[in-house]
């Protein structure tokens, strides 16, 4: 198959087409305007929706008028971006709204900094606005993942009729690899939910207002049960080399692939250490730390927070192992700090 | 027998929980009546606000969403942009509109996005209990200006249909009042008007109707017309601002 060089906002931008998205509400940041300019020039030319919202509180309430008709639509931003969006999350995600929202993220708080990041993963993670929800939240590694995932996300929204993010550090927005362009998606499932004039039947409603307290129950309950499936089924993680490791190290998105390079230097030292890269962060894949827990003495979450996934780590193994961190923020932390970082647990743990 | 009055097919037969008095209710009908009358229903999508309309959902018989607090423009765009050939309105009170969704509005009208917004201004903050809102008028006491609104402390009540018949993109602005017969019946006019701009893809058209919050206002509901047509007419003149 032949393999075409593309920058990671536009192969997102490219995925999401190709998953039938018909309609993208946006309003620019850096570093995730690309994606708002790739679909300018490309939607109006397939007969789709391309549109520049006066502000990201618009753009993702246009989201939610354009997913109650049945559509896959999507929006784009980054920190502050998002931060003004979740008004309109918390709305998708008790309307049961399927939506595509990505996150490319950058350095906070307040306007914070350009450069990338993964310091938005408590809000990605814990719901990010009011009320008891969640979001599926995915953490692409590369710039094929940034297209698959978008067709993905499509899907995992569609499926659970639940708002999706993609979350990914700027960089990888911004670098270009060699990619496989998928096959686009024909097949879409059909939503007689949607509000799309009610010709022909009953009429539909999309409400968040439950003023009976036993039904705002209910519907919680409703929410919770089906988080729960989500957490059974889809919880995914990547590991490498954790079999026989005595030390994890724990690293998402870009950031995982950086830190397999300091796991494999430090094997070249002799040093059994091994990583695990959550793949979505939520669902937390706590299965794969809790099978890890069986066997290492430590793990070693990097991040580019000051220090965030640690805290889901340290639920998944309850105690049963020290979970220890290194983080970096405005910089990115490189493969010889960290294999500094592990060579210095080896020293105390009398490896070496 | 004839029948010489039903309740609109646009309406459900669920009782309106609005307080006793309040013109909520009429405009209710009036909206639903242009829906039968333009053979609208199922094509219509409405939209509520956040405000004593909330429910407007349960009221209206044609597919409806509920919208954050001052959201309803941006959601309505979203759909028309998606569905062109369907009939999309909002349904917004003066808080919804012109406090906490003034961005949507504005930019809504701007952009000529081919919808039709019904304003209901009561001059007053109903749901929570009537607080100020920014069409309040000047000396008017509300429970956050309980010494009457002035100028010096909150600045000037907001003039919506002249402000957004600025705009190139607006089809349609009106103003009406719901406070007697001859007014109520201008008001239908002005609706199906509004609703025929959208359906000849015109652009963007409002009708922003004055109404009462006996309740709110501390009147009886006979009073409370009184003091709409005394008070509120003179700063906000009925009529037509924009017709394209
Ligand atoms: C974000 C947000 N802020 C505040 C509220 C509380 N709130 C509910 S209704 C309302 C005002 C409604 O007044 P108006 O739009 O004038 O409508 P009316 O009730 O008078 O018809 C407010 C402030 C809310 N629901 N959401
Ligand atoms: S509070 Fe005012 S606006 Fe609300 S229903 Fe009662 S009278 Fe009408």
């Amino acid at each position: 198959m032949t393999k075409v060089l593309m920058k990671g906002n536009e192969a997102l931008a490219e995925g999401a087409l190709l998953a039938g998205c018909r309609a993208f509400f946006g309003y620019p940041i850096t570093p995730s305007s690309e994606i708002a300019e790739y679909m300018a020039r490309k939607m109006p030319k397939m007969g789709r929706t391309f549109l520049q919202a006066e502000s990201e509180l618009a753009a993702i309430n246009m989201v939610y008028g354009a997913a109650a008709t049945g559509n896959r639509v999507m929006t784009a931003s980054s920190g502050p971006g998002i931060s003004l969006k979740q008004e309109g999350i918390s709305f998708l995600a008790e309307a049961e709204l399927p939506s595509l929202i990505v996150n490319i993220s950058r350095g906070g708080p307040g306007l914070g900094g350009i450069q990338p990041a993964q310091s938005d993963y408590f809000q990605a993670t814990r719901g990010g606005g009011h009320g008891d929800y969640h979001i599926i939240v995915l953490a692409p590694s590369g710039v094929q993942e940034m297209m698959d995932f978008a067709m993905q996300g499509f899907d995992l929204a569609d499926h659970y009729r639940i708002p999706v993010m993609i979350m990914a550090e700027g960089t990888l927005g911004q670098m270009m690899e060699p990619i496989i362009v998928r096959e686009p998606v024909t097949d879409l499932p059909p939503k007689p939910w949607a509000t799309t004039g009610c010709k022909g039947r009953k009429p539909n409603i999309i409400n968040t207002l439950h003023l009976s307290p036993e039904f705002l129950e209910e519907r919680n309950l409703h929410l919770q049960h089906k988080y729960k499936l989500i957490q059974e089924r889809e919880a995914k993680a990547e590991t490498f080399m954790v079999e026989d490791a005595d030390l994890v190290v724990a690293a998402f998105g870009l950031m995982s692939r950086i830190a397999k390079r300091a796991v494999m230097d430090a094997r070249q030292k002799g040093i059994k250490v091994g990583l695990i890269r959550p793949v979505t962060l939520w669902p937390f894949p706590e299965k794969a730390f809790q099978e890890a827990a069986e066997h290492v003495s430590k793990f070693l979450s990097v991040e580019i927070s000051m220090g965030q996934m640690v805290e889901d780590i340290r639920l998944a193994v309850n105690g049963r192992v020290p979970v220890e961190f290194y983080g970096r923020i405005g910089l990115i932390p490189n493969p010889e700090e960290i294999t500094r970082q592990i060579m210095k647990i080896a020293q105390q743990e009398g490896w070496v | 027998m004839k029948v010489v009055a039903q309740r609109p097919e646009s309406l459900t037969d669920a009782p309106f929980h609005y307080c006793p008095g309040c013109t909520h209710g009429i405009i209710h009908r009036l909206v639903a009546e242009c829906l039968d009358e333009l053979n609208l229903r199922e094509q219509a999508i409405g939209i509520c606000p956040v405000g004593c309309a909330v429910l407007a959902y349960d009221y209206f018989n044609c597919d409806m969403l509920e919208a954050a607090h001052g959201r309803a423009p941006a959601i309505a765009t979203g759909i028309k942009r998606l569905l062109p050939d369907r009939l999309v309105f909002t349904y917004q009170g003066d808080g919804d509109l012109a406090s906490i969704g003034m961005g949507e509005i504005v930019h809504a009208s701007g952009r000529g996005e081919n919808i039709t917004v019904i304003f209901v201004n009561n001059a007053i903050y109903g749901m929570t209990g009537g607080q100020m809102a920014p069409t309040t008028l000047l000396g008017q006491v509300t429970t956050t200006s309980p010494y009457g609104r002035t100028a010096e402390q909150a600045g000037y009540p907001l003039k919506m249909a002249e402000l957004l018949a600025q705009n190139q993109g607006a089809a349609y602005i009106c103003r009406t009042a719901v406070n007697n017969p001859a007014n109520v019946m201008r008001t239908k006019k002005a609706i199906k008007k509004a609703f025929q701009t959208q359906m000849q893809a015109k652009g963007f058209s409002m009708v922003e109707i004055l109404s009462t919050c006996p309740t709110n206002w501390g009147l009886s509901p006979l009073e409370a017309l009184e003091w709409l047509e005394k008070n509120m007419i003179p700063y906000y003149p009925l009529g037509e601002f924009k017709v394209s």
